[in-house]
């Protein structure tokens, strides 16, 4: 392992030039800043006021939004693992939508084994970890401090055993997770399913706790402290191979949680994860990478959008929206939503 | 991954004045290796043969990325965009409008180079570098992809099958199955796209590349226009990658959206210059030979598991788990790939 001084930015000997040092800024604002959440409140009014505009139908409308909040909860804690990630150990992760198909998987047969759906946290968050720890101490390890490439390569890499180990063990066959209990529940005119409430609820508490975790514990701290500046970090005499070691690994449990939370709402199949992984590096940039509360926020933007955009262009595929909001926010706004623009 | 910044190498270091011969060693080494290949479909089985096919196709798409994204340093992670662009500019102008593929290869060559311009434009213009570089080009593969599936235009998931001719046509790129010709055609079309990189490297416009990837700054200041060269070197890179989505769809007679535009086409795009070497001209075709083989070898086994194996029978996956493994273990333990490692070494003795 190279000295963690050259590690990330510096590190672009192979021609990526450096990241611009105020994209990073792991660290939430001190301050909150009104002004932005009042500009993207606004915006958020105006998108759902062309979508009554364009669709004319109130109940088509107040759906689309609560469809949208709720999988946004959920967006938003994938997300923030994967910000973590990027924050703290400078890595752009292919695998983390991999991880959520493993919990999902995971969660499938703790299910069919009898277990509750939302007991199965128990085992897919702690499982997710350990893993998260071996992937990083036993492959990623070796590849800190070189070019963003090399991080970017194996972590495909390891996206692409884990989808294609699902496939070659499951088959390509979708299966599903039913909610025991599972019914409608109305919200305003709109109705959502009791599984996609929990779901949210489940990915705010969760959300929260990391943000807990991150602020006002030790073990926060020095996360924190080794994604402002890592020799500094190291010189007050932090461990860096144990913190990327555990961001990587609390980054990986966070994407199993999800996958636990959201296994009763989709089909699940080894592509499933790789969906999720698209929508939370959107999630990501949008929130400004490394920026975790941002991570949240931006979840619930996008999945708005997604819904929204449904209706501002019907027959396409709702993902096509997140992507030209993506596309805008990186030409417009790379450094996030919540970034100090350059 | 790292880019031969690093290593002095003695044929393309900038550092250096080039030899100005109309020829060099790599022109002569490609013209050697076209020439020996020229009857392997003869001696091949017809298996094997379309196995060296399979071959081609990946080293024409890698060659392709390794312009824009080893000796430009400008990582792409959506080359399945003009991959996908070649492959369904052709069969459009094919099905819809009987244009013979040759044409339509053309055609999509221009599109492909245009597109890549404009997101190259767009992504330099607003100084997308690194992690953002990558995610928009991936954006934009996926962008096309979703529109190509719900696009009545492009005949939405369905795709488009090439309409089988009665006779064999060099017009119409069809032959039958086994017919070596297929062979010659992807022949001449790897030995094309490896001419222009040879002479890519050595054109000013190579070589105002690599400075500007090596240290843009620098490059800018002493007046290099950094932005027309590095479009430039976009645009060729997806040329050459969109021609091996038109031979793509005249060898397999079809395309879909996930075929053209899945993300795994970008995948197999990247992988043969990681694995035979980022910014080296060999490397795409050597990585390319490594890994059109892997495929057979594990439907393989898949199809006669040996008994420890057995409840894989049947089962699809295992050629990509051994992809991805060779990707990190290439990655890890040689960052150069194999012909970058072993010029390495060759040239430090």
């Amino acid at each position: 392992m190279t000295s963690p001084t050259d590690q990330g930015h510096a590190a672009g000997g192979g021609g990526v030039a450096t990241l611009d040092p105020d994209e990073v800024r792991p660290t939430p604002a001190r301050t909150v800043p009104w002004l932005r959440i009042a500009v993207i409140a606004a915006l958020v009014v105006l998108a759902v006021v062309l979508a009554y505009v364009r669709s004319g139908s109130g109940v088509v409308v107040v759906q689309a939004m609560a469809t949208g909040v709720l999988i946004g909860g959920v967006y938003g804690l994938i997300a923030m693992g994967l910000t973590l990630i990027f924050g703290v150990l400078d890595i752009v992760n292919f695998a983390h939508g991999s991880f959520l198909a493993l919990a999902l998987f995971l969660t499938f047969g703790l299910t069919q084994a009898g277990l509750h759906p939302y007991l199965a946290l128990a085992v897919s968050v702690p499982a997710m970890f350990v893993l998260g720890l071996l992937v990083q101490r036993g492959i990623l390890a070796g590849a800190m401090g070189k070019p963003l490439e090399n991080q970017l390569l194996i972590t495909l890499g390891i996206s692409l055993i884990i989808e294609n180990a699902l496939l070659l063990f499951f088959g390509g066959n979708p299966r599903s997770v039913a909610l025991p209990g599972d019914r409608g529940v109305p919200i305003f005119e709109a109705v959502a399913n009791l599984s996609r409430i929990l779901a949210f609820l489940g990915a705010l508490v969760l959300a929260g706790l990391l943000y807990l975790l991150l602020q006002r514990t030790r073990l926060g701290t020095a996360i924190r402290a080794v994604a402002a500046n890592d020799t500094g970090a190291q010189l007050v005499g932090i461990d860096t191979r144990v913190i990327y070691a555990v961001t990587f690994a609390l980054g990986t449990a966070c994407a199993g949680a999800a996958g636990t939370l959201v296994a009763p709402l989709v089909t699940i199949e080894p592509t499933t994860g790789s969906l999720f992984n698209i929508v939370a590096f959107v999630v990501v940039v949008l929130g400004g990478m490394g920026n975790v509360v941002g991570a949240l926020v931006g979840g619930l933007v996008i999945g708005l959008a997604e819904q929204l955009g449904g209706i501002y262009l019907p027959g396409q595929s709702p993902l096509l929206s997140v992507f030209i909001v993506f596309v805008l926010v990186l030409f417009l706004r790379p450094q996030g939503l919540f970034g100090r623009s350059a | 991954m790292t880019t031969a910044t690093d290593t002095p190498a003695p044929e393309t270091a900038a550092g250096r004045p080039l030899p100005r011969l109309p020829w060099n060693k790599h022109l002569v080494a490609i013209a050697v290796l076209a020439v020996l290949l020229v009857p392997l479909p003869l001696i091949l089985p017809s298996a094997q043969a379309s196995v060296a096919v399979r071959v081609l196709i990946f080293a024409l798409m890698s060659i392709g990325w390794n312009m824009m994204s080893g000796f430009g340093g400008m990582f792409s992670f959506g080359h399945a965009a003009y991959f996908g662009i070649g492959a369904y500019a052709s069969a459009w102008l094919l099905v819809e409008h009987r244009v013979s593929p040759w044409f339509g290869m053309v055609a999509g060559m221009v599109l492909a180079a245009a597109f890549a311009a404009l997101i190259g434009f767009l992504a330099l213009r607003y100084k997308l570098r690194g992690a953002y570089f990558a995610l928009a080009t991936f954006a934009f593969a996926e962008m096309l992809r979703l529109w190509a599936t719900n696009s009545d235009f492009v005949n939405r998931a369905v795709g488009y099958h090439v309409p089988l001719r009665p006779d064999s046509s060099w017009w119409w790129i069809q032959f039958e199955p086994s017919s070596p010709n297929y062979f010659w055609i992807a022949l001449g079309l790897t030995v094309a796209a490896l001419v222009i990189s040879v002479q890519f490297v050595r054109s000013r416009v190579g070589q105002f590349t690599k400075a500007a990837r090596d240290d843009e700054d620098a490059a800018a200041a002493v007046g290099i226009p950094v932005m027309r060269y590095k479009l430039q070197t976009m645009a060729l890179s997806a040329a050459i990658t969109s021609v091996a989505g038109a031979f793509y769809v005249q060898y397999f007679l079809f395309i879909d959206p996930d075929l053209a535009f899945g993300s795994s086409v970008s995948i197999q795009a990247i992988l043969p210059a990681v694995i035979g070497g980022v910014a080296t001209i060999w490397g795409p075709v050597i990585g390319a030979v490594v890994m059109g083989p892997l495929n057979d070898v594990t439907a393989t086994v898949l199809r006669n598991p040996p008994p420890a194996l057995e409840f894989l029978q049947g089962r699809s996956g295992l050629d990509v788990i051994v992809y991805g493994t060779l990707l990190i273990i290439i990655v890890l333990l040689l960052p150069k790939g194999i012909y970058g490692t072993i010029r390495q070494r060759w040239s430090r003795r």
